[in-house]
């Protein structure tokens, strides 16, 4: 690898960074919002409501399955609406935002259906508010898998921020692309995909290390 | 007299069908009709096979599941028609306890027992005395920093009833409380429970399929099935003279005094004399009788079988006595003992009474 790719490639990195944690910030918090919505309002749970339900559920199902490059054009306009403009980094993350929110809303989802429905009920005996069973039982009863969900979001997140480099928004993936791939050096690609696995484990190490440490047992 | 501190008048409760189209089913009454009234201070029992809808009587105590029709009125605050938000702090007066314990693994044991104290608003420095003394008063005051999944059945218990007691209710509810216990376990939770009764004056009421809780700690009892109460009274008088067929099977599973006809079979090749079992409680008569009786009419009784337990503290049983002497004599002491207690006449070997056989 030539010495003048080195600034590119730390450059690339930062983009990276910098897209992965705003999507992880804002998909987060936006897809434990709607993971939660979906299990309270799910039929027999504590605030049953079968139209919110519905709708968020098919929400879901719809976002979820497009992939992420076709939903990251097909958001096109929306894009423009919010952002302004469909191109460049900004415009990318504001597509991956709303990507990981669906993601992290049925990971959400499926960690919190497995929470006994007896420690809830025990909190609504001892006369505790919806809002406080929320925030005192469901997510620290299921901060651990919550924790692992997020690490595997993380996962899924560098993934869209690969293609969303390649469609311009810069970053690792487009940088491997542009002076690897095309460039027939393999070795840089190598390089590229070593620092990608190297982040990967390291995130996937502190997530266990999280999630064993809120399972106190 | 002084109102109940828990009374359901004519309550209904139906859940909606499930399944839809034609493979909707019928909306189930889980609870039919109920009209009970339970008295500050005691401890009442509510026994049933599962699924005759005593968890769902027991819910509507405390709200968590509303009439579908009647009424539920608990320390003079009628149930009905109160908003979600009108019913929590009835809620927060009343303590639960639950067979699964329903502690919350990600706190500590004195964090579960000071869930309620935060829930009621109590200052920290408040929680924590509170929270030192309960579990002194139930007996784990050395677990307050462990994790629940650290404690035996009996240990998670425990904190259950400590964290139930917590804001001092009037009435404590449990549920199929010790069925996940084993019989010394459960032992261990009654006199808990009895010693919450006795010692904190605070009504009871137990939701069992155990005779031997209703056994144990209960003044008065009702018997429910198919959401219906079929038997109510004083545990005692219900249990030593049981009308309805629920009740009598209960009676039996609680002590096996009274001979099957297996065992009847294998007594008359053991013992050929006249084979008679007689009922020992307050009601019928004492073993005392049963032995003057004998006595008075020169007849030997051999016991064969049987036994004498207690039940709400009072002796309660039955004996099946083989009973050797001249025909007239034991024909005597046949009558005295019909005079004194119930008594059921097996016969002898050879001439086999067909009254017993229904048994």
């Amino acid at each position: 690898m030539s010495p003048d790719l080195v600034p590119l490639l730390g450059q690339a990195f930062g983009e990276t960074v910098f897209m992965v944690l705003i999507t992880l910030a804002v998909g987060g918090v936006c897809g434990l919002a709607l993971g939660l919505g979906l299990y309270l309002t799910r039929p027999g749970n504590l605030l049953e409501h079968r139209g919110v339900f519905a709708v968020l559920n098919v929400a879901v199902n719809v976002v979820r399955p497009i992939p992420f490059i076709i939903f990251l054009v097909a958001l096109g306009p929306v894009t423009r609406a919010v952002v302004g403009t469909t191109i460049g980094t900004g415009a990318f993350t504001f597509a991956m935002c709303v990507m990981a929110s669906f993601v992290f809303a049925r990971l959400v989802e499926q960690n919190l259906v497995s929470i006994d429905p007896g420690v809830i009920e025990a909190a609504r005996a001892m006369g505790a508010s919806p809002l406080r069973i929320v925030r005192t039982v469901v997510v620290p009863e299921a901060l651990s898998p919550l924790i692992l969900g997020y690490t595997f979001l993380f996962v899924g997140v560098l993934d869209m921020s690969a293609i969303a480099g390649y469609l311009g928004a810069g970053g690792l993936g487009d940088f491997a692309i542009v002076y690897g791939y095309r460039q027939y050096d393999w070795a840089l690609t190598a390089l590229v995909v070593v620092i990608i696995i190297v982040v990967v484990q390291l995130v996937q190490w502190l997530g266990n290390g999280l999630a064993r440490r809120a399972l106190r047992r | 007299m002084s109102h109940p501190l828990l009374s359901f008048r004519d309550a209904v409760k139906e859940f909606p069908a499930r399944g839809r189209g034609r493979r909707r089913g019928a909306p189930v009454r889980a609870v039919d009709g109920v009209t009970l009234d339970i008295d500050a201070g005691e401890v009442f029992g509510v026994i049933g096979y599962s699924g005759a809808g005593k968890s769902t009587l027991v819910r509507l105590a405390n709200a968590l599941e509303t009439t579908t029709a009647g009424s539920v009125v608990v320390d003079g605050t009628d149930l009905t028609g109160l908003s979600e938000a009108q019913l929590r702090p009835v809620r927060a007066g009343i303590g639960m306890i639950f067979q699964q314990f329903n502690l919350l693994a990600s706190r500590t044991v004195a964090g579960n027992v000071a869930y309620p104290l935060e829930v009621a608003g109590w200052p920290r420095a408040d929680r924590d005395a509170r929270v030192r003394e309960l579990l002194d008063f139930v007996g784990i005051g050395d677990k307050a920093d462990v994790h629940p999944a650290r404690l035996s059945g009996g240990q998670k218990q425990r904190v259950g009833i400590a964290r139930a007691l917590a804001t001092s209710p009037r009435l404590l509810l449990a549920d199929e409380a010790t069925s996940a216990l084993d019989p010394e376990t459960t032992a261990d939770v009654l006199a808990l429970l009895q010693r919450v009764n006795r010692e904190l004056g605070i009504t009871v009421v137990v939701i069992t399929h155990e005779m031997e809780v209703v056994r144990s700690i209960c003044h008065r009892v009702a018997v429910m099935e198919a959401g219906r109460v079929v038997e109510l009274g004083d545990a005692y008088r219900v249990f030593s003279a049981p009308e309805h067929p629920v009740t009598r099977r209960f009676v039996a599973s609680a002590l096996r005094d009274v001979p099957s006809s297996a065992v009847l079979a294998r007594l008359r090749e053991r013992h050929p004399g006249r084979i008679v079992t007689a009922r020992i409680d307050e009601v019928s008569g004492s073993s005392a009788q049963v032995t003057r009786v004998l006595a008075e009419h020169g007849v030997d009784g051999t016991i064969v079988f049987g036994g004498i337990t207690e039940l709400a503290e009072r002796p309660y049983g039955s004996l099946t006595v083989e009973l050797v002497g001249h025909d007239a004599a034991v024909h005597a002491a046949l009558d005295g003992l019909r005079a004194a207690t119930t008594v059921v006449d097996h016969g002898t070997a050879t001439r086999p009474a067909a009254e017993g056989s229904d048994r």
